[in-house]
């Protein structure tokens, strides 16, 4: 008998299917008797959604731009000094 | 030498690291330029700071080009750079801490016990209720708010998509903490969005 707490402490493994059948068949059969598990298993799982496939937002013009001035200098420099 | 656009199909990682360490400076360049952004982010979600966030940025690559030698393609160059700019964005993230320049974390208070609260279904497409900006301001504002260490491990492995041992490498801690903060980190976000976005009328089912 899987308890709630026990369920929570694998929810990553549970998610991550990374789990052998049986052990997956156990706490499957918690998840579909408790609607508490249940909702926690579908939230995480719409929570992981909205993280993944996230895009990385344009950094600031100013930022950027202060980068690859820096940048340009050292590697300007490391030229000089080979040459 | 100027900032070339990336084009996803066209970008091979080895063949440019192999050029950047013959010391073809555009192959770097275009290294840089593919992963800038993703820096940028990883060093903002773990400082908390634009000016600390910036500083990661520019320190992560030089290092990287300074120490292009000794980046023996055993891992990705991704992997390496991601691990340089971890480092980076920790060392200031502790000198700001003892600073107390930022304010004390208020993260969800999960202690010892793995809990969950805040037990409810969302509504469909929460999305669809906020600007693309409101919507992202949400996300990255339930992360700011996690304890640091869960932070890290939550935004190497569910934003960055590192695996749990390069995540643990980065952090040089083990595979079990790993898996630990990011259990914790992934509850606590979860208890985070649902208290956002759970559906009108619908209360509490229970405790746990």
């Amino acid at each position: 008998m899987v308890t709630c707490k026990q369920f929570l402490q694998e929810l990553n493994v549970y998610l991550d299917e990374t789990v052998d059948p049986e052990t997956k068949r156990q706490w499957q059969s918690h998840v579909d008797e408790c609607p508490n598990c249940f909702v926690i298993v579908d939230t995480t799982k719409k929570t992981l959604q909205v993280y993944k496939g996230m895009e990385p937002q344009p950094i600031p013009d100013d930022v950027r731009s202060r980068l690859w001035e820096a940048l340009e200098k050292r590697m300007a420099a490391k030229k000089q000094a080979q040459t | 030498m100027t900032p070339t656009t990336s084009t996803p199909t066209g970008f091979d990682e080895s063949s440019l690291v192999a050029q950047a360490k013959a010391g073809d400076q555009n192959a770097f360049a275009e290294l840089v330029t593919h992963y800038e952004r993703k820096i940028y982010r990883l060093a903002k979600n773990i400082t908390r700071n634009d000016e600390d966030a910036e500083d990661v940025l520019q320190d992560a690559f030089f290092k990287a080009y300074e120490h292009l030698d000794s980046f023996k393609g055993d891992s990705k160059f991704y992997t390496w750079i991601v691990r340089i700019a971890v480092n980076e964005a920790l060392m200031r993230l502790r000198k700001r801490k003892t600073d107390r320049t930022v304010p004390l974390d208020e993260p969800v208070e999960l202690g010892e016990e793995t809990v969950a609260r805040e037990i409810a279904v969302w509504e469909d497409n929460p999305e669809q209720r906020y600007s693309k900006e409101e919507w992202r301001h949400i996300l990255d504002e339930a992360v700011e708010g996690l304890k640091p260490d869960f932070r890290t491990v939550f935004v190497l492995r569910d934003i960055e998509e590192l695996s749990t041992e390069e995540t643990a490498e980065s952090l040089g801690i083990s595979v079990p903490a790993v898996k630990s903060r990011l259990l914790r980190a992934r509850l606590a976000l979860r208890e985070t969005l649902t208290r956002q976005f759970k559906r009108k009328g619908e209360d509490l089912l229970g405790y746990l």
